[in-house]
């Protein structure tokens, strides 16, 4: 099926609306809509952030992933323990591949996994103790951390613990920063209130502690929010910002340290790419400190070159020539990759599915090397996520808010994209069905996608993933009409 | 009573923000906008009012405060 109809979209969500029971329907009704890019507030035509429906697959996580995975977990030099049972944390260790520099279990902790470990007589008796009785260990064990985070499970919340009392109690004992995070995974809807509440937390547990402290700030401060890293993101957005003669002094919080946050309220300029998790930090920034925060998009020459003459307008002419000094130098470097795997690209449809700034940001990145998004959506938006899509997609193109398993799996045999991305979840249904899938969440093992580097690798990975020989094995050959069979790249 | 947080687009328009709502909305009339106060009935893109008690001096942006809904 080629491009389609704003009124054949709309049939197709009313077609496979149709097997929910007349309420459920009229509910994930409001979650779906055809894309119009004349709407310019999207509360109009989809609603999001709202409670999953009962019964259905929902593919969201929970406040504690929001806030442990996301926000707290990169921060390499302080040691996050998940408060409650040992499934939370050891199931989700590492997961994310937030790069980082440093030796692990001895001044960096990112990937290790530590956990109160919750056992009946702690929910009985409470769990305090024993978290007092953790952190006097783990200064003993890793006395090079900078700092310990409280991250609560579901029964923290429950059973009615004071981890903000043992944490005070225990900062000024070992005269560290310890800060109580209560981002049980029942809160909210999604894993969007644990970033709100990993958010706050800074505010109020880390920026006062540092305020009055020592530093030596140039005119050329800026800090990178919202960048986690994942298979090295950050680095190469980081690059080119110093490039064009910018000093990062924080990266939030891919390869971050709290030395860093605790520096970020004097940055001149707060870069944010993941709008969703962080803008409530920064926000707070610039009514609290008057720093100024844009976003920016570093996915695909196209908008980054756009990226950095935005940013480069906020300073004076010696950044906006570095900006197009950089735009320059990597011109012929990304040329060459278009060049090279446009062809091979050209005309594919993609679908994705993805969380906080992915679904919108992306795009760009396809469409230099030639393709469509035909349908797109997140598992936990706001309204001003959507806001920010609906101008980014194409007329009449799906978009679904907190897709369930069943409504993704129909749009995606009705629309027969060529390529689809989104998380591991989805992975493995979508290639027994014979539809080539990156995983957009990790990267899929590979990464970074950010900056030009990045882009060279995302091009890469989209065409090994396309034109991979496996699909045309998935008919077997008895069932085969023709014979064109997919070559890999040189 | 929503806290709302107003600052300045990047094309210098007053913006109104209420995160518990997801609200983010352009100003697009103050009905008292003098150096020494600001406040009354305010006005967004999307046609909603809102009411704040004029502050004197005019508050300077980006700051929150507390309004009612007109
Ligand atoms: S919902 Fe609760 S129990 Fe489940 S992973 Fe999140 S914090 Fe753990």
């Amino acid at each position: 099926m080629s491009t389609m109809t704003k009124q054949e979209t709309e049939d197709l969500i009313q077609e496979v609306l149709e097997v929910y029971p007349e309420k459920a329907a009229k509910d994930r009704a409001k979650h779906l809509t055809a894309n119009d890019q004349a709407v310019d507030k999207s509360s109009k035509c989809i609603t999001s952030n709202r409670k999953s429906l009962p019964g259905v697959m929902t593919i969201r996580g929970c406040a504690y992933a929001g806030s442990r995975g996301v926000v707290w977990g990169p921060v390499k030099d302080m040691i996050h323990i998940s408060h409650g049972p040992v499934g939370c944390g050891q199931y989700s260790r590492a997961g994310r591949r937030n790069y980082y520099v440093g030796t692990t279990g001895v001044n960096t902790f990112t990937t290790m996994n530590f956990t109160s470990d919750f056992q009946e007589k702690d929910i009985v008796f409470g769990g305090d103790k024993k978290l007092a009785k953790i952190i006097d260990e783990i200064e003993m064990l890793f006395p090079l951390n900078k700092g310990i985070t409280v991250q609560s499970e579901c029964p923290i919340g429950l059973i009615g613990d004071d981890i903000e009392a043992v944490s005070k109690t225990k900062a000024e004992e070992h005269g560290k920063t310890m800060v109580p995070v209560r981002c049980e995974g029942f809160r909210g809807v999604s894993q969007s209130l644990g970033h709100h509440i990993a958010n706050d937390s800074i505010r109020d547990w880390v920026f006062p502690k540092s305020e009055g402290k020592a530093f030596e700030a140039t005119p050329y401060d800026v800090t990178i929010i919202g960048d986690y890293n994942i298979g090295g993101d950050a680095w190469s957005s980081r690059i080119l910002l110093e490039e064009m003669g910018l000093r990062v002094i924080a990266q939030w919080s891919g390869d971050g340290t709290l030395a860093e946050m605790e520096n970020t309220p004097k940055a001149k300029l707060n870069l944010l790419h993941c709008y969703r998790s962080m803008n409530y930090i920064s926000r707070y920034m610039e009514e609290k400190h008057g720093i100024p925060w844009m976003e920016y998009n570093f996915f695909g020459p196209t908008k980054i070159e756009e990226a950095l003459r935005k940013i480069a307008e906020r300073f004076d002419d010696k950044i906006k020539e570095g900006a197009e000094r950089v735009i320059e130098k990597y011109r012929p470097e990304w040329q060459a990759i278009v060049d090279k795997y446009r062809p091979r690209l050209e005309g594919k449809r993609v679908m994705l599915y993805v969380g906080g700034l992915r679904p919108r940001h992306i795009i760009g990145a396809y469409e230099d090397l030639g393709m469509e998004v035909v349908g797109t959506g997140y598992e936990f938006a706001h309204n001003d996520d959507y806001d920010r899509t609906i101008k980014e997609m194409g007329n009449a193109t799906l978009i679904y808010d907190d897709v369930t398993g069943y409504e993704f799996e129909e749009f995606v045999k009705r629309v027969k994209p060529d390529l689809i991305g989104s998380g591991i979840k989805e992975k493995y249904i979508f290639q027994k069905m014979g539809i080539p899938f990156r995983q957009m969440h990790s990267w899929d093992y590979s990464g970074p996608y950010h900056g030009y580097d990045g882009f060279a690798i995302f091009a890469r990975d989209m065409d090994m993933t396309l034109n991979n020989p496996c699909w045309d094995a998935i008919t077997p050959p008895w069932k085969r009409g023709s014979a064109d069979v997919a070559e890999a790249a040189e | 009573m929503p806290n709302v947080m107003l600052r300045r687009s990047d094309d210098g328009q007053l913006l109104f923000y209420v995160a518990k709502k997801d609200l983010e909305e352009t100003v697009v009339s103050v009905e008292t906008d003098t150096d020494d106060a600001w406040g009354g009935t305010i006005e967004l893109s999307d046609g909603s009012r809102y009411f704040i008690e004029p502050i004197s001096p005019r508050p300077d942006f980006p700051t929150t405060l507390r309004f009612n809904r007109a």
